[in-house]
């Protein structure tokens, strides 16, 4: 049964990367990137990885769609149409994607306890069953990432603040005339004695 | 009954005032529940972010703006960071190495929970405010 629902996300999977590639519409494909992150979110929950499945649907399917779109509204909906798809390029995408699917048959199949992953004492062993008396934390990915990984998620904090950083001083704070944001009528405001548009029932 | 230009987000508007405090409230539950259950900083200020986005589409920028201003999230940008930084400080002076909570209380296991709950505060302000400010500098510019 897992496997089934396994087989079908995958299937979900690919057929959206492939409708990413095809589609010309911008819009489209935002909307189909965050498709493919909720998809992934479904995927991860299966393999019982819930926090990365939670990461995956906030930043993947929400956040990064919205900026995705506010993106697009500095450029046209459209891709430009690209000239003939020239064949030496095909045979090296093939190439290093036969490359990679080479290189992951030395990997340890999926779930293998008998990998070496999981049998170091000092790697899984340790975390999965001294993680309650060391840090008293039930949810081993939390006492792993701020606790036995703590330089890690600095590090990955200060990653972010920097990227804030670099997009501001990319983008600026440049202050919107007043006039293109002038926002629409919201319940709670004070009314403004304007004309004839204040009134619902005239 | 008439409907203006100016009333045609009407129902989002209700809809979305309503909804904006749960979402801060899931929001704080992820947070400070990620010890037991899935869940911390970084989806805590994702979501968190979520909120003060959906506000600014739905009322336009100005207003959300006025909610928290850009300087604002500029300075808690940094004190997310300084938190985490301070909490790994902190424990050096108690005697023990960076960010090795066990020294900050009595009893190694609490030192640990409020390591943890200073850390993931700190990952949660930093991302909320980068993720708010990223809608900002996109959203403002046409």
């Amino acid at each position: 049964m897992e496997l089934l629902v396994t087989v079908v996300l995958l299937t979900f999977l690919m057929a959206i990367a492939v409708g990413i590639i095809v589609l010309r519409d911008l819009l489209a494909g935002v909307i189909l990137l965050g498709l493919y992150s909720l998809v992934a979110a479904g995927i991860f929950v299966v393999m019982d990885a819930v926090d990365v499945a939670f990461t995956e649907a906030a930043v993947g399917c929400g956040i990064s769609t919205i900026l995705f779109l506010g993106a697009m509204s500095f450029t046209k909906h459209d891709q430009k149409p690209r000239g003939h798809d020239s064949l030496i390029a095909i045979v090296f995408v093939v190439l290093a994607g036969g490359l990679l699917i080479y290189g992951t048959l030395d990997m340890p199949y999926y779930g293998d306890p008998n990998s070496p992953a999981q049998t170091h004492p000092e790697l899984t062993q340790h975390y999965l069953y001294k993680s309650m008396d060391e840090t008293g934390m039930p949810n081993v990915v939390t006492s792993v990432l701020a606790s036995y990984r703590g330089y890690d998620t600095l590090g990955e904090t200060v990653v972010v603040f920097t990227a804030g950083i670099a997009v501001l001083s990319l983008l600026g704070l440049i202050r919107r005339r007043p006039e293109d944001d002038a926002p629409e009528d919201a319940p709670g405001d004070i009314p403004r004695h304007s004309s004839d548009d204040s009134g619902v029932d005239s | 009954m008439k409907l203006y230009p100016r009333q045609r987000h009407r129902v989002l508007q209700i809809v979305t005032k309503l909804v904006i405090p749960f979402v801060l409230l899931f929001a704080l539950y992820v947070q400070f529940h990620g010890d037991y259950g899935p869940g911390g900083g970084f989806q805590a200020g994702v979501i968190f972010a979520s909120a003060f986005i959906l506000h600014g589409l739905i009322f336009g920028l100005q207003r959300t703006r006025q909610v928290i201003t850009p300087t604002a999230l500029r300075i808690l940008m940094a004190i997310g960071v300084l938190i985490y930084l301070g909490t790994g400080i902190v424990s050096m002076f108690l005697g023990g190495n960076l960010l090795d909570y066990g020294v900050l209380a009595h009893d190694p296991k609490h030192g640990q929970h409020w390591g943890i709950f200073a850390v993931e505060l700190g990952v949660g302000v930093t991302v909320t405010a980068v993720m708010i400010s990223l809608f900002y500098g996109f959203a403002s510019r046409r």
